[in-house]
């Protein structure tokens, strides 16, 4: 793949991890969080084993242990959570730092957290390591329905291109002296998601039309040419 | 004469909301022509547009390619022969990177593996893009998207090439790259534009589209030279562009 990793989420590489079929790395994800999820919180031990063995794929792909932390943010949410739920949750309580918590709610904050965790670290992982092109032929191959493939194609290629709209959205109300301090300005932002929301779907439809004159029919035309991939 | 690559007869046609867009419009358009189809902002050439490559249809009045009418059961072979280059090319470049995007319109006619191969890096050769095919559209310049939305019509082969505003939004340098692809292709091209220079620079022959009629159909020089009919019509040269001062420096 000449320079195609201009994607923010994809680390270029060339290690076995990379070179790996698209659908058996999805496969293989889907596997792993099914087993993790299913797994009783209380044994420790297969969550270490778990952690062990997504940290030496890590290792093997050569993917910066910086560069996924840096994406672990997205997890926040999740942490800022886990961590209010021992002290929300009712039931048995411990001490745990001299603070009093519900025994229950630890339980659940640690298992929130650890398969949280291993569930975004092993989905960076593949995202790292896969052209999101390849993930789309990986899900084609496993027979998911094209018009969904299609779609996720379409959000791909727009994502960057809604963003840049919705960043140019905001310049334009800070350059007229807005910006959103408290609650009382969520209208104005609610608006303008209404107005990108407005503007994304007049592109589809130019888009569409687009398809349309260079003889679209309802499904994707095969574009994959001899030489390549 | 031989028969017309762009034959518009009598097009009328109204929105579904009621606005009457064109009003009976007659336009031919010969092999090897560069036309430009200029006109005030509402005057109808995006709708007139989107009749020549049957997207909007159900008017009075006919559109024939090359002796095809514009009718569902051309659809297809009307939309080969008439390759439309929208204004904003991330509306035209949708796929995940510049080769399937190329590959897209002749992929839906049926052309597969080498001979498509063949035919999209033929296309972006055109365009001087061919470096480019595995690049995501999105991390082009405007002025490389533009082109690379030339090259995706010109892979279907197209008997006429329809652009929608090409100069806009590019950068001098990419505007002058562009005219330069333009003029070297062997190609008839239908430029809606409002750039008046452009319009002298590549097309010898210019039409007026004013309130949904044609109003002028004569050589770019007598219309944008012609100052009652352009002011008619909201048309105005540029600051400091004289037609006259072009041609007497082309002519020395």
């Amino acid at each position: 793949m000449g320079a195609g990793h201009g994607h923010k989420l994809h680390y270029h590489g060339h290690s076995p991890v990379h070179r790996l079929p698209a659908h058996v790395k999805i496969l293989t994800l889907l596997g792993f969080m099914l087993v993790v999820v299913a797994t009783p919180r209380d044994w420790y031990l297969a969550y270490a084993g778990y952690l062990g063995l997504v940290l030496a794929v890590v290792w093997v792909s050569r993917v910066p242990a910086s560069y996924l932390l840096k994406r672990m943010v997205v997890e926040v949410p999740f942490v800022v959570f886990a961590l209010l739920m021992p002290f929300i949750a009712t039931g048995t309580s411990t001490q745990v730092l001299g603070l009093s918590v519900s025994e229950s709610g630890l339980m659940s904050a640690w298992a929130l957290l650890a398969k949280g965790t291993l569930g975004v670290l092993a989905s960076l992982t593949l995202a790292a390591t896969t052209e999101p092109r390849d993930l789309l032929a990986g899900l084609e191959r496993m027979r998911v329905p094209n018009l969904l493939v299609q779609i996720m194609g379409f959000m791909i290629r727009y994502l960057d291109v809604v963003t840049d709209e919705m960043h140019r959205m905001k310049v334009a109300r800070e350059s007229r002296g807005f910006t959103a301090r408290n609650v009382r300005h969520w209208p104005v932002l609610a608006r303008s998601a209404g107005a990108l929301f407005i503007r994304s779907y007049e592109r589809g439809e130019r888009v569409h039309l687009a398809m349309l004159s260079r003889g679209y029919t309802g499904t994707l035309p095969d574009t994959r040419r001899s030489s390549r991939r | 004469m031989s028969t017309p690559v762009l034959d518009v007869r009598g097009l009328a046609y109204a929105y579904p909301d009621g606005h009457q867009a064109l009003y009976g419009v007659n336009l031919h358009v010969h092999q090897g022509e560069r036309v430009a189809l200029l006109g005030p902002n509402g005057a109808g050439k995006t709708t007139l547009v989107l009749h020549l490559n049957g997207i909007l249809t159900g008017g009075a009045g006919s559109v024939t390619v090359s002796g095809v009418p514009v009718a569902k059961r051309n659809l297809a072979e009307v939309r080969r022969r008439v390759g439309v280059v929208f204004q904003d090319p991330d509306d035209q470049l949708f796929m995940a990177t510049v080769g399937d995007d190329v590959a897209f319109g002749p992929a839906n006619l049926g052309v597969k593996g080498t001979a498509l191969e063949r035919r999209v890096l033929d296309a972006l050769d055109r365009v001087g893009m061919a470096d480019f095919v595995d690049r995501p559209p999105h991390h082009l310049s405007f002025g490389q998207r533009r082109r690379v939305a030339v090259a995706t019509v010109l892979a279907m082969e197209p008997e006429i090439l329809v652009l929608d505003e090409p100069s806009s939004n590019l950068d001098p340098a990419s505007r002058r790259e562009l005219a330069d692809i333009l003029t070297g292709l062997d190609v008839t091209v239908l430029m809606v534009t409002h750039d008046l220079p452009y319009a002298l620079q590549l097309c010898p022959r210019s039409v007026i589209l004013s309130d949904g009629v044609i109003v002028a159909d004569g050589s770019t020089y007598d219309v944008l030279t012609d100052d009652a009919l352009m002011s008619a019509h909201r048309l105005e040269l540029p600051f400091g562009f004289d037609p006259r001062a072009v041609r007497a420096s082309r002519a020395g």
